[in-house]
């Protein structure tokens, strides 16, 4: 198994509206040097967390305490743009996060998302905002996301959108499976394929 | 039914469809590089795989390599660590590796078409989000994570859903002093960075059939910078002509077996795209970018637009220009530099450094700049030492160093310092690219030139002018 099974998650979220948010920002390049996969938590947003020499950044929302321990982050339009470094979406996971929210997201960080075990949810602007408005309004604003049956969820207020997500990787996600395990499957197919390619 | 030049590629590479799942997509071609790739084979061995096609893999060091004294050991123990582990890697499972000092290395996206790795009708990944440069050929070349290049090291294949189809067609003739990677942010500016999200796009028309080949790879290198999976051009005569008699390209009876089949790859009259876009050359200028991602660029003789004039997102478009120490308004001619950057998989190839050269001959690189010309490969340098560029580069004090990805995304030690201002030619502007705090222009390299001889943002027609 490759990640925990993921199967419904409520918890409360962090709220990040900013447009664009580009995988350099999530896990600058200068810490991609590692050759082993851990503790990427580390330096997660670390030039929008800390300031230069170290100190936390008092008022970004992933330093602030009244969120703390949350499951979920929401994200503004077009998150997990650029980069195709899985160490954004391992940043990610290893950060105690487990979902993402967004109106949309980059192609390449999705798939990524869903290798390593983190559920990247779309939803409506629409959706999203009511989402950042409740957070705003209440920073203990519970949201469940509920995988079996592709929802997710404002507790309190019971407002609710449904969000896609292709059979497949959905078995996958709730079973803690991942491709390797499927491809590893079907090698005698794989193999007999790859002779009649002609180079 | 008339295909597309994509859908005949995809269609040709699935292994099999899975019910209400993505393609089992076989990988002709898998490039590996040192950053992307350990935790990869770590994966790999600790579940007891092996690399089942190591000769359809091919490793090369770039991301974190120095560009001066490469014959030394390197210094930086993290980046020798990663270096390390490829080399080991590759010999461990018998792939070839082109490491620092070997006459084949270079920036992995430059590498694979000079050596005729790349090929038409291919399909081409690499843990890089920049592999979209080969589609240049006419092969399918996206980025993919590093889970990824676990499965395509264990399998050959990676399961993906089969992205939609965009054709943008750009018709006309290019004015003086715009260059390919105008036409590319000209499309990003007007696509934004996430117009083509989801999509799989082929560039048509006038300016890609007239545009070289290190021309079509700028072009579809910056793809995924509108949000695009991967970008492709046609393979024509030019691009039969540049792979003929490369390194590992198919030679003798193979070489016509395989053009039979190159001929076959294009769009059919009539075949259908899930959206079409129609440019006009003449309405593109040299570009340059005023904001903290690639779409945020215009002509370099345009003023930075308002917050009000730009649809939604008015905070994230005011934090931007805050980050860059802009306003609204303001001008890029004139605005004073620190920086320049020549190179990068996106500008570093030989036409690059030929066009820089134009414009900085018998000229004086301005003293405020400090200046790194990178070039993308070995065979780059061959190629600007034989046509005499390195004379006209010494001449006007300027330095030319090793290849190497360098200071496009500063994982080496060229990173532009905190809050200085760099015009670039690499891909990204994204808030500390270049360095933690720096700020970045991205442009062509005729604008990078005219900049860099000026000491401020130029626009590269006034010389090219002056030169006529």
């Amino acid at each position: 198994m490759a990640y925990d099974k993921f199967d419904v998650l409520t918890s409360t979220a962090y709220p990040l509206p900013t447009e664009n948010v580009d995988t350099d920002q999530i896990i600058p390049a200068r810490f991609l040097k590692a050759t082993e996969r851990k503790d990427f938590d580390i330096n997660f947003f670390r030039d929008w967390r800390f300031e230069q020499d170290g100190t936390p950044k008092a008022d970004f929302p992933l330093n602030k305490e009244i969120y703390a321990g949350s499951k979920i982050l929401v994200g503004g339009r077009n998150f997990g743009s650029g980069s195709s470094r899985e160490h954004a979406a391992w940043s990610v996971y290893d950060f105690g996060l487990r979902c993402v929210i967004s109106s949309a997201f980059a192609d390449i960080f999705k798939n990524n998302c869903l290798n390593v075990g983190v559920l990247p949810v779309q939803v409506s602007a629409a959706f999203a905002d009511t989402l950042f408005a409740a957070i705003m309004a209440d920073p203990k604003t519970e949201i469940k996301v509920d995988l079996p049956n592709q929802k997710v969820t404002l507790v309190a207020t019971g407002e609710s959108e449904s969000f896609v997500i292709n059979t497949y990787k959905k078995d996958n996600m709730l079973n803690g499976f991942d491709d390797i395990d499927y491809l590893k499957n079907i090698e005698n197919e794989i193999s007999a394929f790859a002779e009649t390619r002609p180079f | 039914m008339a295909n597309t030049l994509f859908d005949k590629v995809w269609d040709s590479h699935v292994v099999r469809q899975v019910k209400d799942g993505p393609d089992v997509f076989f990988i002709d071609r898998h490039f590996i590089h040192e950053v992307t790739s350990p935790v990869a084979f770590l994966g790999l061995e600790s579940r007891g795989n092996s690399v089942v096609y190591p000769a359809r893999t091919f490793a090369t060091a770039d991301h974190n390599t120095p560009t001066i004294n490469q014959h030394l050991p390197v210094e930086d123990p993290l980046s020798a660590n990663q270096l390390d582990a490829l080399e080991r890697n590759a010999k461990k499972h018998g792939i070839s590796h082109w490491g620092l000092g070997d006459l084949n290395n270079g920036i992995v996206h430059v590498v694979g078409p000079e050596n005729g790795i790349t090929l038409p009708g291919a399909t081409i990944v690499c843990g890089d989000s920049h592999t979209s440069t080969h589609g240049a050929f006419g092969a399918i070349a996206f980025g993919i994570g590093t889970s990824e290049v676990e499965m395509v090291l264990s399998t050959q294949c990676i399961m993906q859903p089969k992205p939609k189809s965009m054709r943008i067609n750009v018709n006309g003739k290019l004015g003086l002093g715009v260059t390919p990677k105008d036409v590319a942010l000209y499309i990003i500016s007007k696509q934004t960075t996430s117009g083509a999200t989801g999509f799989f796009v082929e560039y048509a028309g006038d300016v890609f059939e007239d545009m070289s080949m290190e021309g079509r790879m700028t072009v579809c290198n910056l793809s995924i910078e509108m949000g695009a999976r991967g970008g492709m051009i046609a393979p024509d005569a030019k691009t039969f002509e540049y792979l003929k008699g490369r390194a590992q390209t198919p030679k003798g009876a193979d070489w016509d077996t395989a053009m039979k089949y190159w001929e076959t790859l294009y769009t059919e009259e009539g075949a259908e795209f899930d959206v079409e876009f129609n440019y006009d050359a003449a309405d593109i200028e040299p570009m340059i970018t005023y904001g903290t991602n690639p779409g945020m660029g215009m002509g370099v003789t345009k003023s930075i637009p308002t917050a009000e004039s730009l649809e939604g997102g008015v905070e994230t478009y005011r934090k931007s220009l805050g980050y860059m120490s802009f306003n609204e308004g303001d001008s890029m001619i004139g605005k004073e530099i620190d920086f320049v950057f020549l190179g990068s998989c996106t500008n570093g190839r030989i036409e690059d450094f030929r066009g820089f050269c134009s414009i900085v001959k018998g000229r004086q690189k301005a003293p405020n700049v400090t200046a790194w010309l990178v070039p993308g490969s070995h065979k780059v340098v061959d190629q600007i030492k034989a046509e005499g560029l390195d004379k006209i580069i010494t001449d006007a004090g300027f330095v030319l160093r090793e290849p190497g990805c360098s200071a496009c995304l500063a994982m080496n030690d060229d990173k532009v310092p905190s809050g200085k201002l760099s015009v670039s030619t690499s891909n990204r502007n994204f808030e500390g690219r270049q360095g933690p705090g720096s700020r970045t222009l991205l442009a062509s390299p005729l604008v990078a030139a005219a900049s860099a001889v000026s000491g401020v943002v130029t626009d590269p027609r006034t010389i090219l002018n002056a030169n006529a």
